[in-house]
């Protein structure tokens, strides 16, 4: 492994064990996730056929809404004092940015792995269908990976993480677009092609802009 | 917790490369933030083997100068060096690992027990895992390895501090405070990282409210003053 990754890979294997041990994101975002997805059909009522066809949406609404909620858990987040630690370490940045965001993956692949099922049985919708969906699971879970790390990390360097939904949530919605319409191309047997492409594009370009960002965004922390 | 080992702890530091003549070189560098001066003017030099005590008031400027001595500030005006490295060009980034810092805040993670955060340093850093042991001993906190560190004292995290800086084996050491939070026995650690890194050929700045307990340590005083150099070396003597 060579030093990046390995740098990678012990930034994840730490934010992963802390996650463990904190629950922030299994024991606190994914119920709330669930209850957001429950709310939905309390208050459009009983309608099937409607149900049937927002419960993608929905789905997805409720996954890139509390998915912003996974990437900037704070449980995650360095503090001054352990950011100096790492830079004098020698940490590269690029290295910090895939570790955080590849452990910010996976969580968000559980949590989508959770509601998954959840949604499936709130929204009645053709399960045949959703099959296909589990596809688009990892492509949306690295993309809001990647998304969330470098919106914390653009919002650390102005000091303000109320800049993180403000920047996550709109460059989220083409993600959101494409992960709907999948799910919507399969149900009617439309092409799906085009909307997996913008997926995979997206994410490399996410990966691409972190990585050459990290060093300068660290700097302009300080 | 048993005393600390006065020998100079002799780990596996990924770190040899030569430390040049004058390990800090400053020529008039200021630090300004926004429009505010936090150092002004400022020259100080300090030659390898040489540990030097920062003192002044609240509020002069001895954590920024720490800070930028670390590498983790630039400078705004004048330039500076340090192992070498320009502190205004990317080639300070290089340097980064050969400097140990110990702030106000401990560095560790909460969660994390102390063997782990140890663990985790020495991985990053390239470091063998077996040194994390021996200097978790060394600091006295052999015992406590599997506390997480939020069910820590603040003393004991700074001891924890102390470990991490020993197994990184720095040239140039930058102690915040030195004595903060300390019993007398681990603050014969502070003398035995001075002494360690002096030996090495390495430098140390120690910055304290308290120059009397420091005096034995460091060879002279600089004295800051509104973030300008009041004095530049009263010898500690």
């Amino acid at each position: 492994m060579t030093g990046l990754w390995r740098q990678a890979w012990e930034i994840a294997r730490k934010d992963l064990r802390t996650e463990f041990r904190t629950g922030e994101v299994l024991l606190i975002t994914v119920p709330f996730g669930a209850a957001a997805l429950m709310l939905i059909p309390l208050a459009i009522g009983v309608d099937a056929p409607l149900l049937e066809r927002v419960g993608p949406g929905m789905y997805w609404s409720v996954v890139l809404l509390f998915g912003v909620l996974v990437t900037v858990r704070q449980s995650a987040a360095d503090g001054p004092a352990q950011m100096d630690v790492l830079t004098l370490l020698g940490l590269d940045p690029a290295a910090r940015f895939a570790g955080r965001a590849g452990a910010s993956a996976l969580l968000l692949l559980v949590f989508e792995a959770v509601l998954a099922p959840l949604a499936l049985a709130l929204y009645g919708s053709d399960p045949r269908g959703w099959w296909w969906v589990l596809a688009v699971l990892p492509l949306v879970a690295v993309g809001l990976g990647l998304l969330g790390t470098l919106a914390a990390a653009i919002a650390a360097g102005v000091a303000s993480t109320t800049l993180v939904p403000l920047i996550v949530v709109p460059l989220s919605v083409p993600m959101l677009l494409a992960a709907s319409q999948v799910t919507e191309g399969i149900r009617v047997g439309a092409t799906i092609f085009g909307w997996l492409l913008l997926l995979v594009v997206m994410d490399l370009l996410l990966a691409v802009a972190g990585v050459l960002s990290a060093r300068p965004l660290q700097e302009a922390a300080r | 917790m048993p005393p600390a080992t006065p020998a100079p702890f002799r780990g596996p530091g990924p770190y040899t490369r030569p430390v040049p003549a004058a390990v800090i070189d400053l020529r008039s560098v200021g630090v300004r933030l926004g429009d505010t001066p936090i150092l002004r003017d400022l020259d100080l030099r300090v030659e390898a083997g040489e540990a030097v005590g920062l003192i002044g008031a609240n509020g002069s400027g001895k954590t920024t100068l720490l800070r930028l001595l670390a590498t983790l500030l630039a400078p705004t005006d004048g330039e500076g060096a340090v192992l070498g490295a320009s502190l205004s060009s990317p080639e300070r980034f290089a340097v980064r690992p050969r400097i140990g810092l110990i702030g106000h805040t401990p560095g560790l993670y909460p969660q994390l027990t102390l063997e782990e955060n140890l663990a985790f340093v020495a991985r990053i850093a390239g470091i063998p895992g077996e040194a994390v042991g021996e200097v978790l001993d060394r600091v006295g906190l052999g015992l406590a390895r599997h506390r997480r560190a939020a069910a820590c004292s603040h003393g004991m995290q700074r001891r924890g501090e102390f470990a991490r800086v020993m197994l990184t084996r720095p040239d140039l050491l930058l102690l915040d405070e030195a004595h903060a939070g300390l019993d007398s026995q681990a603050a014969d650690l502070v003398a035995h990282l001075v002494e360690g890194v002096r030996r090495r050929g390495g430098a140390a700045v120690v910055v304290s409210h308290e120059p009397g307990r420091i005096a034995p340590l460091v060879g002279r005083f600089v004295e800051l003053q509104a973030g300008a150099v009041a004095d530049p070396g009263t010898a500690a003597s």
